[in-house]
């Protein structure tokens, strides 16, 4: 990779092409020396000679176009129509804990919608001292409060329940964002209504046509739940529920219902379509668990991994990835280089938070040999992210929902890597 | 009410003094409002009505109504089956409504109202709000109740001569109703909490037990409408180009004046039609037909894709899809073309079907 000029960040295809070049002698350590001089420093180039864009070329910034392989993909045969869908966030090709809202996932369940601020309404009713109707313009007049956390479909890595599918950390693992959340406590708004002491639960719906409605018990409601409005600072994108959104921290995705537009007080759960007939998990005998809210304890190498190879040959690697727990806060993580039989432990980026990403680094010197790459979270409560062979001994392979098993890169001598599971 | 206020009053560093006051002038037994932020107007009547529609398992919240099984099996042909299948048996990827029982504990069992749903409410409250796709909410109570029949009809759980109503609702028992269990995992995986996991020589051996690359399902990464890095500066300066200017909508190459405006409208209103059609670049037959080309287009001549005798015969007989059949077709599907597969109700603005067709012909151009 001599001549190419823009090329900081290779794409897979060009890796493909040119790894086993790069593998066979150019570095050796990361400390080669140069035969010729490089004519990125000898030679004038454009960018130092001439100007570049002056303010207000993009208004509203996107990534630079050398970036543009960094997206959410999905997977068509996944479902029936992208309208009732899921993405993935390219979590492979990110850093640091806090998704940019752009490539973060979608999950729609008859699209997204636009609804404007102005057209917004949100009911408080049921089991209350006086129903309210809130305007956008309302919400925005309480105490607020600005909270870091992830949010994770409960089918996360559900294609995997059988075995290994899909090649790649975005496609396995990438149901995932986390965001700095503004907005209000759902609390506020329920004792603004006044709660009934026969109130035991809430229900809470969005406008969309889909009606995607949750029952959550009203202790969790009066917990840590927020109405939000803002995400990283800026309004939420219309995908992700513009222009408000529940944010249910720790539980599953499906309970973060966008476009909210009603919460209702009742002393029993509706068992709504959501709540039953899907995110309900099948174990071996056909019996199935229900209310399974919290997401378990995960991690995920993100890089190296399928999509993210390693380009460089042996010499000094920088292996992360990403932990979380809808049960607290990661306590630590363990990387496996041999496929689970010897750990160590990673380094955290910042200590672990309450229901939120976790970046996690393990820098080595890699010898160039094969590697079955693995990681495994612990949290605040004690719990040990499980091995797909434990997690199919308690629940099977119909579970579909719920999978937080340890996953397994096979990383190769070329620096590829694979999607594999291990004895 | 303010002393189950307080119970539920957690103090934590968050709380702000408003509440704090709140709580502690609620013992003094002043006016309940005068604590609260006052923010918000009363909800009205005739709102909560409107929005509260959910119905939970012991059927609070149904409407009075009734509809029996061969009324639902009209309504279901019509409004349900181009995604659902005559039989509920589910079209492509759609969802099965029907069959599956006995399945759940074999490998890939087969969900249906019949064999998982565990309440009746349930399908109800689904058919209700959220269907038929692409058009909540236009059914009326008897209708629900009459396609609601009709699932349990297709079940094999009521014979063809029942009518449900909100009478007979409760003698209804699903088969599946207590297949369920609360969310055991602190007990059944209690095991997983351990406080010292194994660190070294954890297994003496480890074997790749499966691999993905053998399924070969994953997207492929590499897409045209991405800037290859290996090519030269020119393809990246043009594609830097496109980028900066966000404005330039993908209905550029129209060779009759289309009024961009409202072929924007239409791609909008477009969506109404997405659940089921494609148009565009890369295109193809879904639950309805791919719509590239069909201003000017004989009816019925989508490729390999099955449409309705009904939509076959007036092809053969010469139907051609210009503006005005087109717009006389999109106002009222069925009554324009009887035995259409199309369960879409029709636009009722005559400004979205002028829009619908514009978008239309930028695509058939």
């Amino acid at each position: 990779m001599t001549d190419k000029t823009h090329d900081a960040k290779p794409s897979r295809r060009q890796f493909l092409a040119g790894a086993a070049a790069v593998g066979a002698g150019a570095v050796a350590g990361g400390s080669a020396s140069a035969a010729t001089p490089d004519p990125l420093i000898t030679q004038v180039q454009d960018w130092a000679s001439g100007l570049g864009d002056g303010v207000d070329a993009t208004p509203y910034g996107l990534p630079i176009q050398y970036e543009s392989d960094v997206v959410r993909r999905n997977v068509e045969w996944l479902t029936a129509d992208t309208i009732s869908s899921i993405n993935f966030t390219p979590i492979h090709a990110l850093d640091g804990t806090i998704t940019p809202q752009g490539c973060a996932f979608e999950r729609h369940h008859s699209g997204a919608i636009e609804l404007r601020k102005e057209d917004y309404r949100l009911m408080i009713n049921g089991l209350v001292d006086t129903p309210l109707v809130f305007t956008y313009a309302d919400l925005e007049r309480f105490p607020r409060e600005n909270r870091v956390y992830f949010c994770e479909c409960a089918a996360n890595s559900g294609m995997e329940w059988a075995g290994a599918q899909l090649n790649g950390a975005q496609f396995t693992h990438g149901m995932i964002h986390n965001m700095e959340y503004s907005g209000v406590s759902l609390r506020t708004l329920l004792e603004e209504a006044g709660v009934k002491p026969e109130g035991k639960w809430v229900y809470v719906e969005g406008a969309d046509a889909s009606s995607n409605g949750r029952s959550i018990p009203l202790e969790k409601a009066m917990d840590d739940v927020l109405v939000a409005f803002k995400a990283n600072g800026e309004a939420l994108r219309k995908e992700h529920g513009y222009p408000v959104r529940l944010v249910v921290p720790g539980w599953e995705g499906n309970m973060w219902v966008k476009w909210l537009r009603r919460v209702e007080v009742m002393d029993q759960p509706v068992e709504s379509r959501e709540e039953t007939s899907k995110y309900t998990d099948t174990l071996a005998n056909g019996v199935s668990r229900k209310w399974t809210w919290e997401m378990d304890a995960k991690s995920v190498v993100t890089s190296p991994s399928p999509q993210a190879p390693i380009t460089h040959g042996p010499g000094p690697l920088v292996i992360t990835g990403l932990a979380w727990s809808g049960r607290g806060a990661i306590a630590g993580v363990d990387v496996s280089l041999d496929g689970g039989k010897n750990w160590q432990e990673a380094r955290l980026a910042a200590p672990g938070t309450d229901k939120a990403l976790t970046r996690f680094y393990l820098d080595i010197n890699w010898d160039g040999s094969e590697m079955l790459l693995q990681s495994r979270a612990r949290d605040t409560s004690g719990y040990v992210q499980p091995t797909k062979a434990q997690l199919r001994e308690v629940r099977g392979l119909n579970s579909i929902y719920h999978n937080n098993a340890i996953q397994t890169w096979w990383v190769k001598a070329n620096g590829e890597a694979e999607n594999v599971e291990v004895s | 009410m303010s002393r189950f206020l307080e119970v539920l009053t957690i103090p934590t560093e968050s709380r702000r003094n408003v509440v704090a006051a709140a709580v502690l002038s609620m013992a003094v037994a002043s006016p309940v409002a005068a604590e609260k932020f006052g923010l918000g107007r009363p909800a009205l009547p005739e709102e909560i009505a409107a929005w509260d529609l959910d119905v939970a398992p012991d059927g609070t919240g149904l409407p009075a109504g009734s509809g029996d099984v061969f009324t639902g099996e009209e309504v279901f042909a019509e409004k349900c089956a181009v995604c659902h299948g005559d039989f509920a048996e589910g079209v492509g990827n759609w969802p099965k409504l029907a069959g599956g029982q006995g399945t759940l504990d074999h490998e890939d069992p087969l969900k249906t109202v019949g064999s998982y749903w565990p309440y009746l409410s349930t399908t109800w409250d689904y058919v209700n709000r959220s269907m038929p796709f692409g058009d909540a909410q236009s059914l009326t109570p008897d209708e629900v109740y009459a396609i609601v029949a009709y699932i349990l009809y297709s079940n094999d759980l009521v014979d063809d001569d029942f009518v449900l109503s909100d009478a007979t609702f409760a003698e209804i028992q699903l088969p599946n109703a207590d297949g369920f269990i609360l969310d055991d995992r602190l007990q059944a995986e209690k095991h997983f909490w351990t406080d010292s996991p194994c660190m070294e020589n954890c297994k003496d051996n480890v074997e790749i037990t499966m691999r993905a690359r053998v399924l070969d399902v994953t997207p492929q990464e590499a897409t045209a409408d991405e800037p290859p890095a290996e090519t030269g500066d020119d393809v990246l300066l043009a594609s830097a180009e496109t980028e900066a200017e966000p404005e330039a909508t993908p209905e550029q190459p129209e060779v009759v004046a289309l009024d961009p405006e409202l072929v924007a409208k239409g791609e909008k209103t477009f969506k109404k039609c997405k659940a089921c059609h494609q148009v565009g670049e890369g295109a193809k037959s879904k639950t309805g037909p791919v719509l590239n080309g069909i201003i000017g287009a004989q009816a019925g001549a989508a490729e390999g894709f099955r449409y309705s005798k009904a939509m076959v015969t007036a092809g053969d007989a010469g139907l051609v899809w210009n503006e005005e059949e087109l717009a006389a077709f999109l106002a009222k599907p069925k009554a324009y073309m009887k035995g259409t597969k199309m369960a879409f109700a029709g636009l009722k603005k005559d400004a979205d079907i002028e829009a619908i067709i514009a978008y239309l012909q930028s695509h058939s151009q």
